[in-house]
């Protein structure tokens, strides 16, 4: 408490409104995203193998549900969020592990997981509908 | 500062004010770690069962190589977005009554999403019908 008195000017930081987004920040906002979708979507799984378990009847109208354009939207969103933290949670772990601290490294990790999950993403659709 | 404000027998414990350590921290790792195979296999069988009526879905879900590691998708997933979830609720819910209410509901709808999996899966393996 020392000169209270006297205006000091000290540097305003973090600036609210202008800033420029960094991309290992996004991946951390982007990962509680994801998180937060699966943790709903979870509820989807759970109703899913209720319906495979309940019998013929119940289970054709989850599935045709899953198969409107709405739901396949919402199991594309699940499938890209899946993956996204799958490959956000190896990053975590790789951090966890002491490694890839330094920001090339960092950098390219998010990228990777950026690209990767989208890459996968299409991947596991493409197969999906070969196999359909 | 550790070193004046604690006590021998509070550093020998390790836990923190919080009484619990890192026991959260580790689960969310383990949980983490067992849930990168558990995922590849849970997408692996979706994929397959894309367009597939319910005679091939239950056929799939009721073998036992199927039913019982996507119970421990179901179980393990189940744990890690409790403790996920109690993380996201501590940081920005800070009322105790609004606080407490929303980490018990987390507990109750993770329990709910373990218990629902897990019993379909167990009933299509059992051959309820
Ligand atoms: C079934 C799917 C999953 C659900 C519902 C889920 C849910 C969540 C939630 C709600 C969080 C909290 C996010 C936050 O604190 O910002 C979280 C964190 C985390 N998840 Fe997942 N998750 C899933 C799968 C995975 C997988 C496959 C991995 C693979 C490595 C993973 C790794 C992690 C890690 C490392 C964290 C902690 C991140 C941190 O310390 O901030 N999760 N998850």
């Amino acid at each position: 408490m020392a000169s209270a008195n006297r205006p000091v000017e000290r540097p305003l930081s973090p600036h609210l409104q202008i800033f420029r987004p960094i991309i290992t920040m996004v991946m951390s906002i982007l990962h509680r995203v994801t998180g937060m979708a699966l943790y709903i979507g979870m509820a989807l799984l759970a109703w899913w193998l209720a319906a495979a378990a309940a019998g013929p009847e119940y289970y054709a109208v989850v599935s045709a549900f899953l198969a409107s354009w709405i739901g396949r939207l919402i199991l594309f969103g699940f499938t890209w969020a899946l993956l996204h933290h799958l490959l956000g949670g190896i990053r975590h772990l790789v951090w966890d592990a002491g490694y890839g601290f330094d920001l090339p490294t960092a950098n390219a990790m998010s990228w990777a997981t950026i690209i990767g999950s989208a890459v996968l993403t299409i991947l596991v659709w493409g197969v999906g509908y070969l196999v359909m | 500062m550790s070193q004046q404000m604690r006590t021998p027998l509070g550093r020998a414990r390790g836990l923190g004010s919080a009484r619990d350590g890192t026991e959260h921290f580790w689960r969310q790792r383990v949980t983490s770690v067992a849930l990168v195979p558990l995922v590849v296999f849970f997408l692996m069988v979706v994929v397959a069962l894309t367009g597939a009526d319910h005679a091939r879905v239950a056929a799939t879900l009721s073998s036992f190589w199927i039913a019982i590691p996507m119970m421990l998708v179901v179980l393990v997933a189940a744990a890690h977005m409790r403790l996920g979830m109690q993380v996201i609720v501590e940081d920005y819910v800070h009322a105790p009554i609004p606080k407490y209410l929303l980490l018990m509901a987390n507990t109750a709808f993770c329990a709910l999403i373990g218990l629902v999996g897990v019993s379909a899966l167990l009933m299509l393996m059992l051959g309820g019908r």
